[in-house]
């Protein structure tokens, strides 16, 4: 990808695929930063 | 003069009375100014800058800061969280003078402010984002004005009032928290009309998504600052039970606050990524935009969560500080900052010192009511008449 896009097809097709990408990583590190910010509180 | 008329004389020229007199008798001049003279008298508004910091700080900073009354209200009445219950009262106060002081900005902003109330009585544009945002908050601060009158009428002995609009709490509170989630959400909305004005990393399709969860950021946070404000300038007005419940206050509100900024911060980056704008981050305003996003959303939701992991209440407090901060800077930059970003130099706003100055009089004000009312209304403490009755 050189970063021009012809069509709208193009445009969401690689906009969407990065975005899928980044809201899984974000859920896992929703996860994770919840667990950071409970973990001490049995304490 | 007598030793008790010199006490009395003493007593009233505190530093504080002294500053805030002068602010008022500033403002009550240039307030003077500006509706013998218009706006083109104290503003630097043109038509391509028709909103100034009457909107970008008076109004938007104002709604969002005063979000801490559904915030605190709807955790302590329709999430039973009642060990909050001690952060209701100031909440909620904060929250009215901020929608009172708002709509009294606005008087200031609008060229005709007598036509106020025209949307409702003339002409209902039901169709105009603004006429939503106007209709939301008449009826909020109404809501507001009934949520606080328990204190007012405790403290006026008026107790068969008082406990018919006590009843109405969970109503009110649920009134409250749609009409917030409506109009907070519309003020980002008001700005989706511009997209060739706001700078892309700024203008988003999700820009009302944005505005709602920030203002729960911002009345999170400003709960922990007030209360840490109040604490020191009127501890002795606090009972014991606000004393003991302000701690946990703070570290229950960081918790939240902490998780927020972090869902915030996740969908900044996806909006991002859905208009693919990565480009963008190494300009100018890019850095400007991630010093926002890294430094008055990512920090923030860091130390609020090292805060709450240690329990560290001054370093929650301290990122209430940077959290307000981080709000207000929010604001403006989608008010002002980024917007009209292709503009020449010559032609963006920069506020005239009057503006400021008017801003600093609303604001005056607004601490003025405050203190006022919290040195004598049962805000700060149960009344011992009422107490366990609410």
């Amino acid at each position: 990808m050189d970063g021009t896009f012809y069509t709208l097809q193009e445009f969401m097709t690689y906009t969407e695929d990065v975005t899928y990408i980044l809201i899984v990583a974000i859920l896992l590190g929703m996860l994770g930063f919840w667990i950071f910010l409970v973990e001490r509180d049995e304490n | 003069m007598s030793e008790k008329a010199a006490v009395a004389s003493k007593s009233f020229f505190t530093p504080f009375n002294v500053v805030a007199g002068i602010i008022v008798i500033i403002g009550l001049i240039l307030t003077a100014l500006r509706f013998t003279g218009g706006l083109a008298a104290v503003t630097n508004l043109s038509d391509y800058n028709p909103w100034g910091i009457w909107i970008g700080f008076d109004l938007l900073v104002g709604v969002a800061l005063a979000a801490g009354g559904y915030v605190t209200s709807a955790s302590v009445y329709l999430f039973g969280m009642k060990r909050y219950h001690s952060a209701v009262r100031a909440a909620i106060l904060t929250g009215f003078l901020g929608y009172a002081l708002v709509v009294l900005a606005l008087h200031y902003d609008v060229g005709r402010p007598w036509r106020l109330p025209y949307p409702f009585i003339i002409q209902q544009g039901t169709t105009s984002v603004l006429f939503e945002v106007a209709a939301c908050v008449a009826l909020y601060l109404t809501v507001l004005f009934l949520e606080f009158s328990p204190a007012a009428l405790e403290w006026l002995g008026m107790e068969k009032l008082r406990n018919l609009i006590t009843r109405l709490t969970l109503v009110l509170t649920i009134f409250g928290v749609i009409l917030s989630t409506l109009h907070q959400s519309s003020l980002g909305a008001l700005f989706l009309i511009a997209p060739s004005k706001l700078h892309p990393l700024w203008y988003s399709p999700y820009l009302p998504v944005f505005f709602f969860v920030t203002s729960v950021i911002a009345g999170l946070s400003m709960v922990i600052f007030e209360s840490t404000l109040s604490h020191r300038y009127f501890g002795d007005k606090m009972d014991e039970n606000h004393i003991r419940e302000k701690d946990q206050i703070a570290l229950g509100f960081g918790k939240a606050a902490s998780y927020v900024l972090a869902g915030y911060f996740a969908i900044k980056v996806i909006g991002v990524s859905a208009g693919n704008h990565w480009h963008l981050l190494g300009t100018s305003y890019g850095l400007w935009f991630l010093v926002e996003l890294f430094g008055f959303v990512a920090l923030p939701c860091f130390l609020y969560a090292v805060g709450v992991r240690d329990k560290n209440l001054r370093l929650i407090r301290w990122t209430a500080v940077i959290a307000v901060l981080g709000i207000i800077l929010n604001r403006f930059n989608v008010c002002l900052i980024a917007f009209n970003w292709h503009l020449p130099s010559s032609e963006r706003y920069f506020p005239h010192w009057m503006e400021i100055g008017i801003s600093v009089f609303i604001v005056t004000i607004g601490v003025i009511l405050y203190r006022f009312i919290v040195t004598r209304m049962p805000i700060l403490y149960e009344h011992p008449e009422y107490s366990d009755s609410h």
